[in-house]
């Protein structure tokens, strides 16, 4: 059988292209990157100094950007920095997010899964609909809706569940509800695709043999969706740790996410060693949880042999 | 008594999460038609907020270089996924295979605040090295492909792995040169996947402000960016008006496109239901 489709010189234009320009644009800005974290600061003409040593020609290395993220001032206690504080406060968020998406989207994917199929197309696609309308005025909207003259307070006072606002713009609750909203999708779509292809008669035999309906749910059908369970909670926490907008607009002042402060290490102190140091870690962080995924959906291809 | 339960739970859920997801759309469209600039009360019907946009020279031109930008760059991103995904599907064995695999699967997982920083750091590289390019409409294109690539590479794989191969084959055993197996078959196999990729990029690139925000020069604003500028200084139901248009653009793109290929659908069917007893008849068996 032939190999591909296209004459040889097709090929390595098809191949050449899409190469080139992620060499261009993704790798070489990443070894950029990795650079500027290791030099030294400049000033307000060149940000950053060169690696190489003018005088003895040697190269130095600095790892102090490295350090100063986990040390605070000279002699300071360890892991006790505003950077780590911030570290810590992004996946904290982002699993609490996570977490809130698989509570709301978990029965909303089954629930789907088990409509008719004449109809989940269409439920489907008004999952879909919100998500291609622009993100940023749904968050902009959310501070409308949640802002103590806003419209959820007025409808709490009018209820008489309250006699006065309720603060939820820029705290916990605003920030979560606005992660929660805009990542739900990222959690549903998976669960749907995983809960749909699910043979519902292995219930049916689970409620035959006796088991109750939260036994059989428990036991068959959350084991059974396992994957689409791991593939959602990743697609939710991993782009919310590195979330810039929704914390910005809906969060409090002291909620600060290690997004925001890369940006601020970056424009406002105009720290670009220290700014492209803390993106480093950040993209370690991400890659723990992704080498775990992979080894767990590798466990699950194993298993399915 | 199971079965009532769970019927109507399951209805009230899907209700409730609908009613989630649909809350801030109705409350714009609700306020944009709003009398005064009030965020909580219905003060009397009104369409200034419609008249202030086509005054709000910020908006405009921010919307307007947001569809040029996300215009280039979806089709870039459509064309370059679209090479990554036969790159991926079809070319098996390569040197380098990983790392391309990797690098363009990558940006679908950087949080998008380190993709435009490092891209930044890039342009201004550039900038000092070769004087090119000045950041701007340009730059933003360039980050906006890098993502909606990635993202369009996907659309066209998942396309591109159901493709019947032995179709392609039968045609180069008919004698058919590579490049017609392509454009008369493969191509018009995978045309509608490309067209989502395209849509989709295009509504990455018209939706994103972080990357934007990183490689835009001054006085270079995508609509976003300058939505983003008015939603944290405060109320402004201008906004509201600008969504309202585009929340009924995207339902009637969608509405239509859906009914679009729908249609194709039927036609489809439909002419393999007459060419098959056109076959039948032919053969006498009908």
């Amino acid at each position: 059988m032939a190999a591909s489709t296209l004459p040889m010189p097709g090929k390595r234009f098809v191949i050449g292209v899409p190469y080139v320009w992620l060499i261009v644009f993704f790798f070489l800005p990443f070894l950029i990157l990795l650079y500027i974290s290791f030099v030294d600061m400049g000033n307000d003409i060149n940000p950053f100094k060169p690696i190489w040593d003018s005088q003895t020609g040697l190269l130095k290395l600095k790892y102090e950007n490295y350090w100063s993220i986990f040390r605070s001032g000279e002699g300071g206690p360890m892991f006790q920095t505003l950077y780590v504080e911030a570290y810590l406060r992004s996946l904290w968020y982002a699993l609490c997010t996570a977490l809130l998406c698989l509570a709301v989207g978990y029965p909303f994917a089954y629930f789907i899964a088990r409509s008719s199929p004449s109809v989940r197309p269409a439920l489907l696609m008004m999952v879909m609909l919100p998500f291609w309308t622009s993100f940023l005025l749904r968050v902009y909207a959310w501070k409308g809706i949640l802002a103590d003259q806003g419209v959820l307070n007025r409808a709490l006072m009018a209820l008489g569940f309250t006699s006065e606002p309720i603060q939820l713009l820029y705290t916990d609750v605003s920030m979560l509800v606005g992660m929660t909203y805009v990542y739900l999708p990222f959690m549903v779509l998976p669960l749907y695709a995983n809960l749909v292809k699910m043979d519902f008669r292995l219930l049916e035999a689970a409620h035959d043999l006796g088991a109750s309906p939260f036994k059989a749910f428990w036991l068959v059908t959350v084991p059974l969706s396992r994957a689409g369970i791991i593939a959602g909670f990743m697609l939710v926490f991993i782009p919310s740790v590195g979330e810039f907008v929704i914390p910005s607009l809906l969060g409090g002042p002291e909620n600060i996410m290690i997004g925001r402060v890369v940006w601020d290490e970056m424009f406002t102190s105009n720290n670009w060693p220290r700014a492209t140091a803390l993106a480093v870690v950040m993209i370690a962080l991400i890659v723990v949880p992704l080498a775990i995924y992979y080894h767990h959906t590798g466990d699950a291809a194993e298993a399915a042999k | 008594m199971k079965n009532f339960l769970e019927k109507h739970f399951s209805k009230l859920w899907l209700a409730l999460v609908y009613l989630f997801l649909y809350l801030p759309l109705i409350f714009m469209i609700v306020f944009s038609f709003n009398s005064t600039r009030q965020d909580a009360e219905f003060t009397g019907f009104s369409l200034r907020w419609y008249e202030a946009l086509t005054r709000d020279t910020k908006i405009v031109e921010g919307f307007w270089l947001s569809l040029k930008v996300a215009t280039v760059s979806g089709l870039l991103s459509a064309l370059l996924g679209t090479f990554s995904a036969f790159v991926l599907v079809r070319y098996r064995r390569f040197g380098g295979r990983t790392i391309f695999s990797g690098m363009v699967n990558a940006p679908l997982v950087m949080p998008e605040v380190v993709i435009g920083l490092s891209l930044l750091l890039l342009m201004v590289g550039a900038q000092n090295f070769l004087g090119w390019p000045q950041r701007g409409m340009l730059t933003i294109i360039f980050g906006h492909t890098l993502l909606g690539m990635a993202y369009a590479m996907v659309v066209v794989q998942s396309r591109l792995l159901e493709v019947n191969r032995s179709i392609e084959e039968a045609a180069m055993d008919l004698g058919a040169r590579p490049h017609q197996v392509f454009f008369l078959i493969t191509l018009p196999n995978i045309f509608q996947a490309i067209l989502a990729a395209f849509l989709l990029s295009f509504t990455l690139s018209f939706d994103d402000v972080v990357i934007a925000e990183f490689l835009s020069g001054p006085g270079v604003n995508t609509l976003p960016q300058v939505i983003f500028g008015y939603a944290r200084r405060g109320i402004n139901p201008t906004i509201y008006a600008a969504a309202t248009l585009l929340i009924a653009t995207v339902t009637m793109v969608i509405v239509g496109y859906s009914v679009w290929v729908a249609r194709q659908t039927r036609q489809r069917e439909r002419e393999i239901a007459a060419a098959t007893r056109a076959e039948l008849t032919a053969l006498g068996v009908i």
